[in-house]
């Protein structure tokens, strides 16, 4: 029953990532994307990974696709605005390359799986503090200099956007 | 793992927190205090020359957890790094003025992307590895694309950013997969679990490594990843071109140097023959299209990438004389490209950049001492004795010949002989044409004393290298 429905989901997965790729539409893209990040949500919540498909569906659904909407409805890309034709002898030559690397890649790691030691969040530790509680754990102790640094990643991203969105010093 | 957390466990992060929060009252500083924009880069300056300081006398250690060690090596390329950054305020105050650049924000995004790279530098998590990876790319695709007027920089800045994001993406699949199969993304962590379950063989592992390898050779521009560094060193402005072809190389050669030695300690033959067909290509690919170039700033971006390759050598020959060879070549490297790009910024004037190879036709007859210099760091580049260049490319070569490798030395020198052609092109359009125009070179306090340190370095390195050579390797011991 899980296996068919996780079928079902994966095909609606790729579907929608080939939408994003193949619409000539940017409105139709960013929506085929909304599809795509809903149905990733689903694949963690099947994995009992219930924290993280919340936090996909908010961060990636919920913030990500509407900031994209944003950015075609400022550019003034209306609905019946087309991107031009991308099947160009050149990008086929690189999708026939992509594709030869996906399936190396793809057949060393189906071919010979090897399955690394398990952590210890146990589903007994799961049940009794709960997902978030020890995701928050993690966080703040074994994971707290990278998680301090994704801080600092993000006021440089604010610090850069400010500066190159700001007007340019000889108009002032 | 839950050790409880004391203040003296933030020890060994101090130089880190510290330039952070530098960069941060850079940021308040020029908002708050327009007038005093003027002081922000000595502030800078003197902050740097302060964590280096601070270095010289930290003592090893690590933190949270190991995911954070420092040790001589570190502490090596850490220097680099802020080398790099300082000769680039220096060489940035009068070029800044010319270019009309805001800075604030300019030595705060530098501050941030050094951060960045010492954190690369001592990390020995994957994850951290990667957070520091993006934070030095961040702030750099941001310093390239300061020049908002240029359409030349607006389109490096972006290409730097979509081909930053498309490698950091192959990059963190291949963490995906060494996490897939070891279970950790700690260095040590994936070593222990390979030998013990003796998968070293297995391909799935091999195409992480690979593929992790791959971000990184992204960072450090060798071939075939190469593709985005002449436009971009090319558009970007000629201060921030200089951080980036030598800060971001040190801390991406750390990074490589640390992984393959300390997650595939085992696998020297595997991953030595990957690196070989690397550094080959790296030096084929730098220095056969450097000839046909007509700018300057292109003609040296193809110089790093052939660089590269020559520092390849020393890692991929996986001995401790390989590595300090590498390091010592890294710090060398950055002395001549810093002081080579402090005299194409001496050049550079309001009414004109002065970029074109051209317009150093004659450039002895109107300014001798400019042109004396740019000899200087082009035959050091070359790699012609004494200058330390040759002292560099000696002890690579040297490693690399005592390891096995003697095929790939041979090719090395002959394309080493091949980048002669090039760069003494340079000399020659100084030397031997006449003047196509009259002017003056402007030299200022801060680009005088960048040239002088660089000159220095090169000219003094070159006849006394053994204090540097001893020092790169006892950043080994214990390593």
């Amino acid at each position: 029953m899980q296996l068919i429905f996780f079928y079902i989901l994966a095909i609606v997965a790729v579907g929608s990532a080939l939408g994003v790729i193949f619409n000539r539409n940017v409105v139709h893209s960013a929506l085929s994307l909304l599809v795509n990040f809903c149905t990733v949500a689903i694949f963690y919540f099947m994995l009992n990974a219930q924290f993280l498909g919340v936090v996909q569906i908010l961060v990636y659904a919920g913030a990500v696709v509407v900031l994209i909407l944003f950015v075609v409805m400022l550019l003034g890309a209306e609905l019946g605005e087309q991107v031009p034709a991308w099947v160009t002898p050149q990008t086929l030559l690189m999708v026939g390359l992509s594709l030869i690397l996906l399936t190396v890649i793809g057949s060393a790691v189906f071919e010979y799986p090897v399955q690394g030691t398990h952590g210890n969040l146990t589903t007994a530790a799961v049940l009794q503090y709960g997902q978030v509680e020890l995701i928050g754990a993690a966080l703040f102790t074994d994971y707290l200099l990278p998680f301090e640094l994704a801080g600092v990643l993000l006021l440089v991203g604010i610090v850069g956007v400010i500066w190159l969105g700001r007007k340019t010093s000889s108009s002032q | 793992m839950n050790m409880p957390l004391s203040l003296s466990a933030f020890i060994p992060v101090l130089p880190e927190i510290f330039l952070v929060c530098m960069a941060i009252i850079l940021v308040v500083v020029d908002f708050s205090y327009p007038r005093n924009r003027e002081m922000l880069g000595q502030f800078t300056l003197y902050s740097g020359l302060g964590v280096i300081l601070f270095l010289f006398c930290q003592k090893p250690g690590i933190a949270f957890g190991s995911m954070f060690i420092v040790d001589s090596y570190s502490v090596f390329f850490k220097m680099i790094c802020l080398f790099g950054m300082i000769m680039t305020i220096l060489l940035s105050v009068q070029y800044l003025k010319v270019e009309q650049i805001r800075q604030g924000e300019y030595f705060s995004l530098m501050a941030f992307s050094v951060v960045g790279m010492m954190i690369m530098a001592s990390a020995a998590d994957l994850i951290v590895v990667y957070l520091g990876l993006e934070l030095m790319a961040l702030s750099i695709y941001c310093l390239v694309g300061l020049l908002k007027d240029d359409a030349r920089a607006n389109e490096a800045s972006i290409k730097y950013f979509l081909m930053g994001g498309f490698s950091s993406a192959v990059l963190l699949f291949g963490i995906t997969l060494l996490y897939g199969m070891t279970g950790t993304t700690d260095m040590a962590g994936i070593a222990s679990y390979c030998s013990q379950n003796a998968i070293l063989s297995n391909p799935a592992l091999m195409v992480g490594a690979i593929l992790v390898l791959c971000g990184f050779f992204f960072k450090i521009g060798a071939a075939p990843f190469h593709f985005w560094s002449p436009d971009i060193y090319q558009g970007s402005p000629t201060s921030i071109t200089a951080f980036m072809s030598v800060a971001p190389k040190a801390a991406g050669f750390a990074v490589i140097g640390r992984f393959l030695l300390m997650a595939f300690p085992e696998s020297h033959g595997q991953w030595g023959s990957l690196l070989v067909v690397i550094a080959l290509l790296s030096m084929a690919v730098g220095n056969i299209l450097a000839i046909s170039q007509t700018n300057v700033k292109r003609m040296l971006a193809y110089s790093s990438i052939a660089h590269a390759g020559y520092a390849l050598l020393g890692i991929l020959s996986g001995t401790s004389e390989g590595y300090s060879s590498t390091m010592n070549y890294l710090l060398i490297y950055g002395f001549m490209n810093m002081g080579a790009f402090g005299v194409v910024i001496l050049l550079c004037s309001k009414e004109s950049r002065r970029e074109s190879l051209e317009d150093y036709k004659g450039l002895a007859k109107t300014n001798p001492m400019a042109a004396f210099l740019m000899l200087i760091f082009m035959f050091s580049l070359t790699g012609i004795p004494p200058t330390a260049g040759f002292i560099g490319k000696f002890y690579l070569l040297k490693a690399a010949l005592v390891a096995g490798y003697t095929l790939p030395v041979i090719i090395a020198v002959i394309f080493s002989a091949i980048s002669a052609y090039f760069y003494l092109r340079l000399v020659r359009y100084m030397y031997m044409d006449d003047p196509r125009e009259d002017f003056v070179a402007h030299y200022s306090p801060g680009l005088t004393t960048a040239l002088v340190i660089s000159a220095a370095g090169v000219i003094g390195i070159g006849i006394i290298p053994g204090s540097l050579l001893d020092w790169a390797a006892r950043s080994l011991v214990g390593f």
